[in-house]
């Protein structure tokens, strides 16, 4: 399933049996690590619930779960003004809700509902939330990458120092546009983040089946921008990549890369944990499932007596409270017309 | 005779190529999972090896490249998209260099590369994940088109296709795949000879498909023969070229064309079988004006009930026919 591969570049980053551990949150500000852990657990129980519903027939669409990949949009997003372009891909339920979406309109726009962030017409594959910064989130892989380098170029006519994020996967990492997009922004300096979430997995294929070396941000060195990889099963490691990153691009500096190592839980597309594409990833799976980055900011905060066993089951329960309550919202409210099958086609109204 | 569904007869198909055909060699996204491309080549891996059988990166365009530099140096790859959405891509590789090359060379080199795109849509998977884009390839010329229908068909047009030393686009569509019949033995034919079929003579009406309309088509004519209604059904098989002979001769004689395509309206394979017959047919013959069902000129959607208005359904195609029928003669 995986290959021996010359450039085994990730060190300790790939393998599972290390960064288990507590975060190391000394001197950092404990109200915004709660703060984040709330949006890190929001996102897997939004997910989970999700899942739960594709498994009972309730979403049709395809749903591509990001569970246990949580910590890479909350650490980047921490970074962001709404001001900011962000664009995603087909795994991006967690980078909507990071950016401040609501659970309510994604949960409408999975049932295809008239109040879902895309009016019902994107399903979990299409989200858009421009008041938070979200521009758009497509299921053609790396489809989105050059237009983040778009909306960099606009950013920077409109003078200011607004930037604009590209997420996309290892796997996307193999498509020429990325290449392409990559080298206009840096040709032109232009103010855009590339963040790539390495889950090590392109469906059913191990990185090694398909590219020469693990490390996708070599890519970035090539094109010489500032590229940082890192445990992005560690909130602060991305939080802190994420910082020194964005100040070079607001200050001027030109495009830069982020890295972000990670695992998904489930499988490919669908609430499965494996399996649906054929894969099996036993072992690996449940090591990976013990660099829970939920769990290592959990545990920094108990540890340091931050977080009370009563303060973590309420926060849980609040959590789940609000996914329900949006859920039940979302199932009684309204599909869109048929009219909107040719209203949305053109900006004028009914395709004549 | 064996059985086999629209799936398994492309995997037949494949396993003839490869068996028989050493040059012959498989790229594509998902071969070594069964998830992508249904059950259309389970295990060809295993039988035939990885290096014939080549899981890919996510790279379109440069596997497509890849295949048809490879298609001029003696070998006939086949380039697997498990969707026509994909496969945009690879545009250049296709419309560009395969369709062009023979061409631009004075005939004397010419791509026998051929390339599957799978149409995989419904299920609310929305704009990306739908589209059936075969009328702009059609639109190409030097790249050959097919669209095969039933399962006989999915196996012995990718035989032909594959041996056929032009740019083959063979497209497939999920929703046959669970379609059965029983197949003789494979000949291999040469694709030029292949083009539109008869597949069910009828005097009142001539309705044309393709690939899966072919058999909504067919399940059409079975319900307007209930209503007393006699429809001929042609299928078009192979859409470019396009010879429109077998078309024409059943409008002759019905008098009536109804063209049913699952790609959008303007500019699209129903237009073109309309466009034929009016070159071809005086008005005084036709007791109809020709029409057309397709989809909507819209994206497709993802919220379920514009997702149940958006494709065309086998009572469309009957209620459309019929409508066409009653209409006084002209
Ligand atoms: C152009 C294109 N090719 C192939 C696919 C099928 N596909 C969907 S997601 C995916 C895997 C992408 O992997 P990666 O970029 O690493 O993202 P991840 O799924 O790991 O989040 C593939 C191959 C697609 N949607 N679009
Ligand atoms: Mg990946």
């Amino acid at each position: 399933m995986t290959r021996d591969f010359p450039y085994r570049e990730l060190g300790t980053l790939s393998d599972p049996e290390q960064h288990l551990s507590a975060l190391a949150i000394s001197g950092r500000d404990t109200e915004r690590l709660l703060r984040q852990l709330r949006d890190m657990l929001l996102i897997r129980r939004v997910e989970e619930k999700i899942g739960d519903m594709v498994t009972a027939g309730m979403i049709v669409c395809p749903c591509h779960l990001g569970i246990g990949q949580e910590a890479v949009a909350v650490g980047v997003s921490e970074h962001l003004r709404a001001t900011d372009r962000v664009f995603g891909a087909h795994r991006s339920h967690s980078h909507y809700l990071a950016l401040g979406g609501g659970v309510y309109p994604l949960l409408a726009e999975v049932l295809g509902k008239l109040d879902g962030c895309s009016k019902g017409m994107g399903g979990s594959m299409h989200l858009h939330d421009p008041a938070h910064g979200l521009l758009g989130t497509v299921p053609i892989v790396a489809g989105t990458v050059s237009l983040a380098v778009g909306a960099a170029l606009a950013a920077r006519k409109d003078g200011g120092d607004s930037l604009a994020v590209a997420y996309f996967g290892d796997g996307a990492a193999e498509e020429g546009v990325v290449h392409e997009a990559m080298n206009l922004a840096a040709a032109w300096r232009l103010p855009v983040l590339f963040v790539c979430e390495n889950n090590l997995f392109s469906s059913h294929l191990h990185i090694s089946l398909r590219q020469p070396s693990d490390r996708v941000a070599r890519f970035a060195e090539a094109h010489r921008m500032s590229a940082m990889t890192i445990d992005g099963n560690d909130l602060l490691a991305v939080s802190d990549a994420t910082a020194s990153l964005v100040a070079g691009i607001r200050r001027g500096e030109g495009p830069a890369f982020l890295e972000a190592l990670t695992y998904r839980w489930r499988g490919h597309v669908g609430p499965r944990e494996d399996l649906d594409v054929g894969v099996n990833r036993g072992s690996d799976l449940a090591l990976w499932k013990r660099r829970d980055p939920i769990r290592r900011l959990a545990d920094a905060l108990r540890e340091a007596e931050s977080l009370q066993e009563e303060t973590w089951q309420a926060m849980d329960r609040a959590v789940l409270e609000e996914v329900e309550t949006a859920w039940r919202r979302a199932d009684a409210a309204p599909y869109p017309d048929e009219s909107a099958l040719l209203d949305w086609v053109y900006a004028g109204g009914a395709a004549k | 005779m064996t059985r086999m569904n629209y799936g398994t007869a492309i995997r037949a198909a494949f396993m003839h190529l490869l068996d028989h055909h050493p040059e012959v060699f498989v790229i594509g996204q998902g071969l070594w999972a069964k998830w992508y491309v249904g059950n259309s080549m389970t295990d060809l891996d295993k039988l035939y090896g990885v290096d014939r059988i080549m899981d890919s990166p996510v790279s379109e365009s440069a596997c497509t490249g890849a295949a048809v530099g490879a298609s001029l140096c003696g070998y006939r790859p086949i380039v697997v998209h498990p969707r026509v959405d994909f496969m945009l891509y690879a545009m250049d590789a296709m419309v560009n260099q395969a369709a062009k090359w023979s061409h631009m060379v004075g005939g004397q080199a010419h791509p026998a590369v051929t390339i599957r795109g799978i149409v995989n849509r419904g299920g609310e998977q929305g704009a990306q994940h739908s589209q059936a884009l075969h009328a702009w390839f059609a639109h190409v010329p030097g790249l050959r088109v097919v669209m095969p229908a039933t399962p006989a068909d999915a196996r012995d047009l990718l035989i032909a296709s594959v041996l056929c030393d032009d740019p083959v686009l063979y497209i497939d569509d999920r929703w046959l795949y669970d379609l059965e019949d029983d197949l003789p033995p494979v000949v291999e034919r040469p694709l030029e000879l292949e083009g539109p079929e008869l597949l069910r003579d009828g005097s009142d009406i001539t309705l044309v498909g393709s690939s899966y309309t072919t058999q909504q088509c067919l399940a059409a004519a079975n319900g307007l023969a209930e209503r007393g209604i006699s429809a001929a059904v042609v299928d078009l098989r192979v859409i470019n070229p396009l010879r429109a002979e077998p078309i024409i001769a059943s409008v002759r004689k019905t008098g009536r064309l109804l063209a049913v395509d699952g790609g959008w309206r303007t500019c699209g394979l129903a237009g073109e079988v309309i466009a034929r017959v009016a070159e071809a047919v005086h008005p005084a013959e036709l007791r109809a004006l020709p029409r057309r069902l397709t989809l909507p000129d819209a994206p497709a959607p993802t919220s379920k009930p514009l997702e149940r208005i958006y494709y065309t359904l086998v009572d469309d195609i009957v209620t459309a026919a019929a409508d066409l029928v009653k209409e006084a003669a002209r």
